[in-house]
């Protein structure tokens, strides 16, 4: 839940249908034919590591029994493809466009969760372009914007599941839903925050302002660990859905630019410095670590996506960055719980304060991006 | 000089000789047309440390830090970047030139502002290492000083280990507290990542003097509080008390001190029903003039062996000058450089207050020690009081010019 208003995120949101941002439409496979990647709940077999620059193709194929994903990075964490949601037994295509060779990581994350299972990938050859500023700048942003995308692609679904369950009166299913389908949300709450209209409804608490009607996420939150369902659980599950569709149908048309990234990535610090780290956030379930988890997820995509305009113009920030989040990493790591994290009761002072730490010695080289990129 | 302000030093700093300017100021401060109290500047590097033996300002910030590195050279360029900063800011000027608003409008600014156009106000920046840096940053054990050896436990202590302790301190002391909390703002925020904030403590009102130029204050029990305090002007007392010796082990602290910081908090309702009479008996001076008991003015000697009419000690056996004199410790004194505290209240309606006792001294457990074991068993002020923090530092030596705090240990 945001102070800010639309306004201050800067987003203009133009009628515009962005081109290439589909990464998983499927395509013809190149002369290689596409590479395999055979995932389970313990495996990531991709049946070549090495390809060459231009368009890459995978087929992956999940026959273990947990939703999976797909990662293509580069360095930093900079995603270059990926694809979310794989159920059990399903087949998704990722393609992507490597333009310079190098050496990359796969990464299937079965659960979703963490690292995931990691593997090396060489990009050979000389599909490398000379890319000015502006080009890079550019691509940053396409980038980003292909990750928001993304991350709707799997909002969708996974709020279905949730309200659906909700709708079924089954509170246990229900409440396992719950945080998983706010990852989704809360990586990308910069931009979902952008629409002024739709956030308050999604993601209000009810020490909002007064006159608002308590709905949403945190709402249904409520009745599933508090008050029990009410009467009206339904139609505020339906109405979570509605406006959940109808965020994934703007996302889209959002315009960003490489400070609204930056500043994107500072705001999701922000927010777990003030919502998750104090446990404000989700105050009836106590999940906040899923959200700590995703708010640092999305600001990490973000850097991520501006990466290569940081390395060119301040070569130490990017070790820095990749220092200090692999530290925030490593901390919630401690905290991680099966495929989830503990309670946020579970936290002691101490286990608070070090992540306060953590977040503050984060934060400050994210802070520093905004310039870096403008400069 | 009176138009010295942040602003104007921001104009000089662009020929990139912010030092000399700060050298130039600080030999004003001396001159006839002296600035006035805010207007002052102390100088930052010199034979010891600034804010040891400086005249005692009004305002305190103090902080203990955590090092949450464990790479030593990281924390020795933090160090650097600190002592910049440092010493910038106790000329009056941003820890960065511009660092206020001449940046980048689309960065977070290098300085955050709220003293610009401030004076130096007698800011000064006093730096110290704890026991527990040396194992974390992997220095020699045989670098850590005797001094810093931990403190026995005390009757009647509650510390609380969230205000006690920390691998590294920083006291800013100051004539305006906006100026001394931009300091310490400022070098915490620098050290994200390398260092973090353990406790910290804010004080006003200074309940020692540390110069004959100075009036005695009063602490928040109302008593006139270091009037028999060791004095800048007493050079000697300084050598033998506070200064470590010239050719102590380990050599990196020569020169230095060290600094005992205690958060003692008062029960002040319960003092505020004591009469007059048993508050002055359980210190053993008036209130009014703060005389010894037996003496007619404040600086007068309390004769400890004088006695009333029916024989008994003018001076109670357990008053609180007594059990902390010299003539009772064997000839042991310390400087003490403390602050009341108000923290808002408990809770209860209670204020929590008291005082954050500072004292520099150069063998805390020959003259620390004893004389808080004597007030702690025998003092009947500890009824009205307890020790809720608790921290010793080693404090080296000033910096010569181009030194950076902690150089003497990190180069050891």
């Amino acid at each position: 839940m945001s102070r800010r208003t639309p306004a201050a995120v800067g987003l203009a949101v133009l009628g515009l249908a962005m081109a290439g941002c589909t990464s998983t439409a499927p395509v013809d496979a190149g002369a290689g034919g596409p590479i395999t990647v055979a995932a389970a709940d313990d495996a990531c077999d991709v049946s070549t590591t090495e390809a060459p620059a231009g368009t890459i193709s995978f087929d992956i194929t999940n026959g273990g029994s947990k939703v999976t994903e797909f990662y293509l990075y580069a360095t930093g964490g900079r995603i270059m493809g990926e694809v979310e949601n794989i159920g059990p037994g399903l087949s998704r295509q990722l393609i992507v466009e490597v333009p310079e060779g190098g050496e990359y990581e796969t990464a299937c994350k079965p659960g979703m969760v963490g690292d995931g299972i990691r593997g090396a990938f060489t990009v050979t050859g000389s599909a490398q372009r000379s890319v000015d500023t502006d080009t890079r700048l550019a691509e940053a942003t396409a980038g980003y914007q292909r990750y928001v995308n993304s991350q709707v692609e799997a909002l969708v679904p996974k709020t279905q599941e949730f309200v659906d369950a909700v709708v079924a009166g089954d509170v246990e299913g229900a409440k396992a839903l719950f945080p998983i389908a706010r990852t989704y949300w809360e990586r990308i709450e910069p931009v979902a925050e952008s629409f002024g209209d739709l956030d308050p409804r999604i993601d209000g608490r009810d020490d909002g302002e007064p006159g608002v009607e308590f709905t949403g996420f945190h709402r249904l939150e409520r009745d599933l660990w508090q008050d029990g369902l009410q009467p009206d659980s339904t139609a505020i599950a339906d109405m979570l859905m509605d406006d959940i569709t109808e965020l994934a149908n703007r996302v889209p048309s959002v315009e960003l630019t490489p400070l609204n990234l930056a500043n994107g990535a500072k705001e999701l610090l922000d927010e777990v410095a003030t919502g998750k780290i104090t446990g404000e956030e989700d105050r009836y379930s106590h999940t906040d670590l899923w959200d700590f988890r995703a708010n640092v997820d999305g600001s990490q995509g973000a850097i991520a996506a501006l990466r290569p305009v940081i390395d060119e113009r301040d070569p130490a920030l990017g070790p820095l960055l990749d220092e200090r989040f692999a530290a925030v990493d490593a901390l919630l790591e401690n905290y991680r719980d099966g495929d989830g994290f503990v309670l946020y009761t579970a936290l002691t002072p101490d286990d608070i304060k070090a992540m306060t730490e953590a977040v503050d010695a984060l934060g400050e080289p994210v802070s520093q991006v905004a310039g870096v990129v403008s400069s | 000089m009176s138009a010295f302000s942040r602003r104007r030093l921001l104009g000089w700093t662009g020929a990139g000789a912010a030092a000399v300017g700060v050298g130039a100021v600080a030999g004003c401060a001396a001159a006839p047309a002296a600035p006035g109290p805010a207007q002052r500047v102390v100088p930052f590097r010199g034979e010891h440390q600034a804010g040891i033996v400086t005249p005692a300002q009004d305002r305190l910030h103090f902080v203990a830090l955590d090092v949450i590195t464990d790479d030593r050279e990281e924390l020795r360029a933090l160090l650097q970047r600190w002592t910049a900063a440092a010493e910038r800011m106790t000329a009056g000027a941003e820890t960065t030139p511009g660092g206020a608003t001449g940046g980048n409008p689309n960065s977070p600014p290098d300085d955050t502002g709220e003293a610009l156009g401030l004076p130096a106000a007698s800011l000064t920046l006093t730096f110290g290492v704890g026991a527990s840096l040396f194992a974390k940053v992997g220095l020699d054990p045989s670098l850590v000083p005797p001094g810093l050896a931990e403190l026995p436990r005390f009757a009647g202590d509650q510390l609380d280990p969230a205000l006690s302790g920390g691998d590294l301190c920083i006291q800013a002391c100051s004539d305006d507290p906006q100026v001394a909390v931009h300091a310490v703002r400022n070098l915490v925020r620098m050290g994200f990542g390398t260092t973090a904030v353990r406790w910290s403590q804010l004080g006003f009102g200074r309940t020692s003097s540390t110069s004959t130029s100075q009036e005695t204050h009063r602490n928040l029990f109302g008593f006139k509080d270091g009037t028999n305090n060791l004095k800048a002007e007493d050079p000697d007392g300084l050598r033998d008390q506070v200064w470590v010796p010239a050719d102590a082990r380990p050599a990196w602290l020569a020169g230095g001190s060290y600094l005992v910081a205690r958060r003692i908090r008062m029960h002040i309702e319960i003092w505020d029903r004591t009469s007059l009479v048993e508050q002055e008996v359980i210190i053993g001076r008036t209130k009014d003039e703060g005389a010894a008991f037996g003496a007619a003015a404040e600086f007068d000697p309390a004769d400890f062996a004088a006695t009333d009419e029916t024989g008994a000690p003018r001076i109670a056996v357990d008053a609180h000058i007594r059990l902390s004199s010299a003539e009772s410790l064997g000839g042991v004194r310390i400087l003490r450089r403390g602050y009341n505290f108000v923290d808002g209240s408990d809770g209860q309606g209670h204020l929590n207050a008291g005082l954050f006792f500072i004292a520099f001294m150069n063998d805390p457990q020959a003259q620390f020690v004893p004389m808080q074991r004597a007030l702690s068993t025998k003092d009947v002020l500890m009824e009205y009081i307890e020790h809720t923090g608790s921290a010793v530092f080693a404090c080296p030596a000033g910096l010569g010019e181009g030194g950076y705090w902690g150089q003497s240990l990190f180069e050891a």
